[in-house]
C-alpha cells in the first residue's frame, strides 16, 4: 500500500543519473551523426547546425567551466561563479514560490468559501497568466522602487520575486480549489454527507475534510509552483537586468556566444540545477504529507 | 527550511544594500554626508560603453562635484526613457532616434549633452560577398536587429537606391553573431565596440587563427551620410523649467562624468578596468577594444564634448521623419519640440572644465592600437 519513504528519493537517483545520461548521449550523437549544416529542407531548417559555435561539445563545455570566469587576475572560475548565480537565484525564486503559494492558497480559499468569489475571480486568475512577462516585468520594477513600507527599503531583487510570485500563484491557486471542493464532486464520497449530518460548521469542515482531501492536487501544483518560480526568476532577472543571478549571467555572455561558445551554458546547466533543486524541496515536502495521499492515490 | 528562504532572502537583501544596488533618490538626506543624491539609467549593462560615467564615480569625480550617483544597468525591457520619465532615475543615457518617438509621444526629457558625436553602427559582410557599399546589399540577405536600432541601416540603403521592401531580404539578427558567420545572414549589423570585435574574436574555421579585419569589408554609417546620433545624457524636461536645484545638478553632474570620459580618452586601459571592477563580465581584451572604439566616437570633439553639433541634430531628425523601415514606420512625424535638446548646461559644464585646464576637444586623440584576443579574453 504505502511504499517506505526512504526508499522512494534514492530509487530515483539512479533513474534521474541515467537520463542526464541519456542526453549527455543524444547530445554527442547528434553532433556526431549529423552534418554541420544540420538539416535544411527547402529554405526551412528542420534541425539545428551542429558546429562548435551552436553546439559546443559537452567536455568543452565542462573545460569552459573549469577556466576563469574572465582574464582579470582575480577572476574566479566560472563553475563557482555559476554556483554562486545559482545560489542567487534559488533564493530570489524561493522567495517567490513562498509568496506565490500564499497568494494562491489564499485565493484558492477565498473561491472555495464564496461562490460568487468562484464566479468572480478564477476568470482573472486564468487571464493574468495571459499578461506577457516581458510586458508586467518592468511595471512591477517600477512600482517596487516607489514603494516605502515602513522601515523597509524595496530591493530590486523584491521585484523579481513578485514577477516569480505571479507565475508560481497560478498552478496553486487552481489546484487548491480543484482540491478543496473534490469533496463536492465525488457522488461516491460519503464524507462531506457525514460532515453535513453532524452539523459541522464550514471551517470546521474545511481544516478536517477538504484540506487534506486537497493534498493530492496540491503537490503536482506546488512542483508546477516551483519550476514556475525558477524560470520567471530568471526570465525576469534577464528582463531587469538584476545582478547576481543566473539570468544576468545568461545575457551577458550571450555577448561572446560566437567568440565563446562554451561560456553561456553554464548558466544554462545552473538553471537546471536550480530546477532540480526547487523540484526537490517540494518533493521532500511530498514526502511529509505522504500519509494524505494513500487513500486518494486509488482514484 | 523556512528558516532557511528567509535566511537567504535576508542575506540577498544585506548584500544589495551594501552594494548599494537602491532605487531612485527620492531626494532622502544621507546620514553621514551631505551629497546630493543622483541615479543614472544606463541603456544596458555595465561594459566600456559607459566608462565615462564609472571612470568619474572611480576617481571621485562625482564627489568633487558634491554628488552620489549611482549607476543603475539596464535588462532586455528596460526603456531608460521611461525610467527617466517616471521619476525613477534623475538622468538616463539612449540613443536620440530612440528617444525622439518617446518625445513626439509626449514624454518630457531632454537631451542635455550629446556624448557620442559618430555612430558606431555599421554593417559588416565578408570580403567574397561583394558587399562594399549600400548599393550592394540589394539582392542580399541583410541583418538587422529591429526595435529602434535599423534607422541607419534602412536611410543608408533608401539613400543608396535600394527598396528596402522588395530588394532585400530581411533577417532578424540576434545579440550574437552566430547568424552572420553560419552564412544567415551576408551583411550583418554591428557596432564598432561590440560585435564586430566578436567576430574578430572568433577562430576562422578556414586559417585556424582568429578572423582579421582584411577578411570583412565595412560600411560605415558615418561615410554615408546616414549616421544618427547615439549615446546621450537625457534629463527630465519638466524639472529642468522649475526645479533650479535640477539645473544646477545637472551641471555638477555633466562636468564630472564629462572629466570621466576625458580621463577615459588618457587612460583607456585604466578605464577598462574600472569598468571590469564594477561588475562588467566582457573580457580583458574585448573591454579595451571598446573603451577604444568609445573613445573614437567621441574624440577628437568637433565643438567640446557633450556640446550639440547642430547640423548632426538635423540630419538625425531628417531621417527620423523621412525613412521607413519594413513595417513602413517612420520614427517622427514632425519635427521635434525646442526643448528636445539643449546646449545651455553642457556649455556651462565644459567652460568649468576649461577653467581648470581639462581639455575638452582631443584635437590630439590617437586612438590605441588594441590586439583582440580568442573569445575577448
Amino acid at each position: 500500500m504505502s511504499r517506505p519513504t526512504s526508499r522512494a528519493l534514492p530509487r530515483g537517483v539512479p533513474a534521474g543519473l541515467a537520463g542526464v545520461l541519456a542526453l549527455a548521449a543524444a547530445w554527442e550523437a547528434y553532433k556526431a551523426l549529423l552534418p554541420d549544416d544540420g538539416w535544411v529542407l527547402g529554405d526551412t531548417r528542420i534541425l539545428p547546425r551542429t558546429t562548435d559555435v551552436a553546439m559546443p561539445h559537452l567536455w568543452d563545455m565542462v573545460a569552459r567551466a573549469a577556466e576563469p570566469l574572465t582574464s582579470a587576475a582575480d577572476a574566479e572560475p566560472l563553475w563557482l561563479a555559476t554556483l554562486r548565480g545559482a545560489g542567487s537565484t534559488l533564493g530570489v525564486a524561493a522567495v517567490g514560490w513562498l509568496t506565490g503559494v500564499t497568494v494562491g492558497l489564499l485565493v484558492a480559499v477565498l473561491m472555495a468559501r464564496f461562490l460568487p468569489a468562484r464566479a468572480g475571480l478564477l476568470p482573472w486568475v486564468v487571464l493574468s497568466q495571459t499578461v506577457p512577462l516581458i510586458a508586467i516585468a518592468p511595471l512591477v520594477k517600477r512600482w517596487g522602487s516607489r514603494l516605502e513600507i515602513g522601515a523597509l527599503d524595496w530591493q530590486d531583487w523584491m521585484s523579481v520575486a513578485v514577477i516569480a510570485s505571479y507565475l508560481a500563484f497560478f498552478p496553486v491557486a487552481v489546484g487548491a480549489l480543484r482540491g478543496f471542493t473534490s469533496p463536492d464532486h465525488a457522488s461516491t464520497d460519503v464524507h462531506l454527507e457525514l460532515f453535513r449530518a453532524y452539523g459541522v460548521g464550514w471551517w470546521a469542515t474545511f481544516w478536517r475534510l477538504r484540506v487534506p482531501a486537497s493534498v493530492p492536487f496540491l503537490l503536482p501544483a506546488l512542483r508546477l509552483a516551483a519550476a514556475n518560480a525558477v524560470v520567471g526568476t530568471v526570465v525576469a532577472e534577464v528582463s531587469t537586468g538584476l545582478r547576481g543571478g543566473l539570468g544576468r549571467m545568461i545575457v551577458e555572455f550571450g555577448a561572446s556566444a560566437s567568440a565563446d561558445p562554451a561560456k553561456q551554458w553554464s548558466p544554462i546547466a545552473g538553471a537546471a540545477l536550480v530546477g532540480l533543486a526547487a523540484t526537490g524541496v517540494v518533493a521532500l515536502l511530498g514526502a511529509g504529507l505522504r500519509r494524505y495521499q494513500t487513500g486518494e492515490e486509488a482514484r | 527550511m523556512h528558516r532557511k528562504y528567509v535566511l537567504t532572502a535576508v542575506t540577498g537583501a544585506v548584500a544589495l544594500a551594501l552594494t548599494g544596488c537602491g532605487g531612485a533618490s527620492a531626494g532622502t538626506p544621507e546620514s553621514d554626508s551631505d551629497l546630493i543624491p543622483v541615479t543614472l539609467q544606463l541603456q544596458w549593462v555595465a561594459q566600456a560603453q559607459f566608462a565615462g560615467y564609472y571612470a568619474a564615480v572611480d576617481q571621485g569625480y562625482y564627489e568633487d562635484e558634491g554628488l552620489d550617483v549611482t549607476i543603475q544597468e539596464a535588462g532586455t525591457d528596460t526603456v531608460p526613457i521611461d525610467v527617466l520619465a517616471s521619476g525613477d532615475a534623475d538622468y538616463a543615457i539612449s540613443w536620440v532616434p530612440k528617444v525622439l518617438g518617446s518625445i513626439e509621444q509626449g514624454t518630457q526629457v531632454t537631451n542635455v549633452a550629446q556624448v557620442f558625436e559618430r555612430s558606431g553602427t555599421m554593417q559588416i559582410a565578408f570580403k567574397d560577398s561583394g558587399i562594399v557599399e549600400p548599393a550592394d546589399l540589394a539582392g542580399k540577405k541583410v541583418g538587422s536587429w529591429g526595435y529602434g536600432n535599423e534607422w541607419e541601416l534602412f536611410a543608408g540603403m533608401q539613400e543608396a537606391g535600394v527598396d528596402t521592401s522588395s530588394d532585400i531580404e530581411l533577417v532578424q539578427q540576434a545579440f550574437d553573431m552566430n547568424g552572420f558567420l553560419a552564412g544567415d545572414i551576408d551583411a550583418a549589423q554591428a557596432m564598432t565596440y561590440n560585435e564586430y570585435a566578436q567576430v574578430l574574436e572568433t577562430e576562422n574555421p578556414e586559417t585556424g587563427k582568429l578572423y582579421q579585419p582584411e577578411d570583412l569589408n565595412v560600411i560605415d554609417w558615418n561615410d554615408h551620410g546616414t549616421a544618427m546620433l547615439q549615446d546621450a545624457v537625457w534629463a527630465d524636461s519638466a524639472r529642468l523649467a522649475e526645479d533650479p536645484a535640477y539645473e544646477e545638478t545637472t551641471v555638477a553632474f555633466l562636468k564630472a562624468s564629462l572629466k570621466g570620459w576625458v580621463y577615459v580618452r588618457d587612460h583607456p586601459e585604466e578605464a577598462a578596468t574600472i569598468v571590469t571592477a564594477a561588475g562588467s563580465t566582457l573580457g580583458a581584451s574585448h573591454q579595451l577594444w571598446q573603451a577604444n572604439e568609445v573613445n573614437k566616437l567621441i574624440w577628437p570633439s568637433t565643438s567640446g564634448i557633450g556640446l550639440m553639433n547642430a547640423d548632426q541634430w538635423e540630419q538625425t531628425v531628417a531621417i527620423a521623419m523621412g525613412t521607413k523601415n519594413e513595417t513602413g514606420a517612420t520614427v517622427i512625424t514632425s519635427e521635434p519640440p525646442e526643448s528636445a535638446y539643449t546646449t545651455e548646461y553642457v556649455e556651462q559644464a565644459t567652460a568649468e572644465l576649461v577653467e581648470a585646464g581639462v581639455d575638452v576637444m582631443g584635437a590630439q586623440y590617437e586612438p590605441l592600437e588594441v590586439k583582440l584576443e580568442a573569445g575577448g579574453s
